[in-house]
């Protein structure tokens, strides 16, 4: 623990070493090329704050409203029983679908349980190891035409269902 | 490039539709429940604080998200992207054993994978298209996805694709930059354990491929 610690707190000073070094090494012009990609980085985020807004009161009404208690206190119980609670089960169907509306709740969830909590860490580790499999699938399979996929879906989906088991095991040995 | 980009946008827009039902959805599952639960002022509250608040939060990644794309971009035009993606070769190789060597099909799939693993989706989506195009023209090369067989996936695609879900992406800043605006006492301590599940989850889609894309025969594949 003491280990994975020690290395989440390490990796980005040392890659930013790496990088930049590397770059002098390179005779690049290093801070010119910061901040082009700096720039790019302000536009990305500036796009997506209109869906950021949009999902965010969507999340919002539905706590708000007492929906999202409801529905994850009765339709999802089951979920229990697999060792899966509601909340993240949700999380990832909607994960499935949409980055941002998986964005849109895994907020939620900080504000209601912690980001340093089980679910919260479990969360932040779902979001990290999964894609949004039927965007990524139907943008690439798309631009070339294919439309039988063959076994795509059944191995991308117990890709995810991997990521999923992975992060519920770590985040649990976090909380511990 | 150019038809490419058009086909993003009608399927950028499908997605949309999707999401317009989600999103419908929520408002009105949210507005018509706390009608009947009794929490209109609640809903009326939280759609106000709601858009404040995803404001606030996108102050936060401005900064965050700003430094780290600046920092690729230094990584990318240094030439780590390209001197990484030679170094995956022989792995892509094990991969996929039915490309030929220096079939620019390789290079593609390996800055594709480079790309995503820093996190930089601006440069993995190109790639990985023009990996998808390199792939169809190997398929036609082998006589194979004409006639009955048109439109269907081979065995490269399929892996490539399943790689590519299983998601790569060594170092996750949108969520160190989320959990920094919700209070984490440590936001960066998601990054070892999120390498470990992203690990998980790659190893089993390699595993899964070579179980499967190896009984599959792609000359013929079933309809």
């Amino acid at each position: 623990m003491n280990l994975l610690n020690f290395l989440s707190n390490t990796i980005v000073p040392l890659l930013l070493f790496y990088i930049v070094g590397f770059g002098l090494l390179m005779k690049q012009n290093i801070y010119d090329d910061f901040l082009t990609g700096a720039k790019d980085g302000m536009k990305t985020v500036a796009g997506i704050l209109p869906t950021l807004i949009g999902l965010m009161i969507g999340v919002g009404i539905l706590r708000a409203s007492g929906f999202l208690d409801f529905f994850c206190g009765t339709c999802l119980s089951w979920t229990k029983h697999i060792g899966i609670p509601a909340e993240l089960m949700s999380l990832a169907v909607v994960k499935i679908f949409s980055s941002s509306a998986a964005t849109g709740l895994l907020l939620d969830l900080y504000k209601e349980h912690g980001c340093d909590s089980f679910l919260g860490m479990a969360a932040s580790l779902m979001l990290s190891s999964t894609e949004t499999i039927f965007y990524t699938v139907s943008i690439y399979f798309m631009s070339v035409k294919i439309k039988k996929t063959r076994f795509t879906l059944p191995g991308a989906l117990l890709a995810t269902l991997a990521g999923i088991a992975a992060s519920i095991w770590l985040a649990r040995m976090y909380a511990m | 490039m150019e038809i490419g980009k058009n086909r993003i946008v009608v399927n950028s827009l499908e997605i949309m539709v999707m999401l317009n039902y989600l999103w419908g959805f929520m408002i009105l599952m949210g507005v018509a429940y706390g009608a009947v639960n009794g929490t209109l002022p609640e809903v009326t509250e939280a759609a106000v604080n709601s858009s404040k608040e995803a404001v606030t939060l996108a102050i936060t990644m401005l900064g965050v998200m700003s430094f780290w794309t600046g920092m690729m971009k230094v990584a990318e035009n240094s030439g780590i992207v390209e001197a990484a993606a030679k170094k995956l070769k022989p792995l892509l190789r094990f991969l996929f054993p039915g490309i030929p060597a220096n079939h620019p099909a390789t290079h593609y799939i390996a800055v594709n994978f480079i790309a995503n693993m820093l996190g930089l989706g601006w440069a993995a989506t190109p790639a990985g298209l023009k990996a998808m195009s390199a792939l169809k023209e190997l398929q036609q090369s082998r006589g194979v996805g004409e006639g009955p067989e048109k439109g269907t996936a081979s065995n490269e695609m399929c892996v490539f694709l399943i790689l590519n879900i299983s998601s790569l992406q060594l170092i996750p800043m949108n969520i160190v930059a989320y959990r920094s605006q919700y209070g984490s006492v440590s936001p960066a301590a998601v990054i070892a354990p999120g390498l470990i599940a992203t690990a998980i989850s790659t190893a089993v889609a390699i595993v899964f491929c070579k179980l499967v894309g190896s009984r599959q025969v792609d000359r013929r594949p079933k309809i």
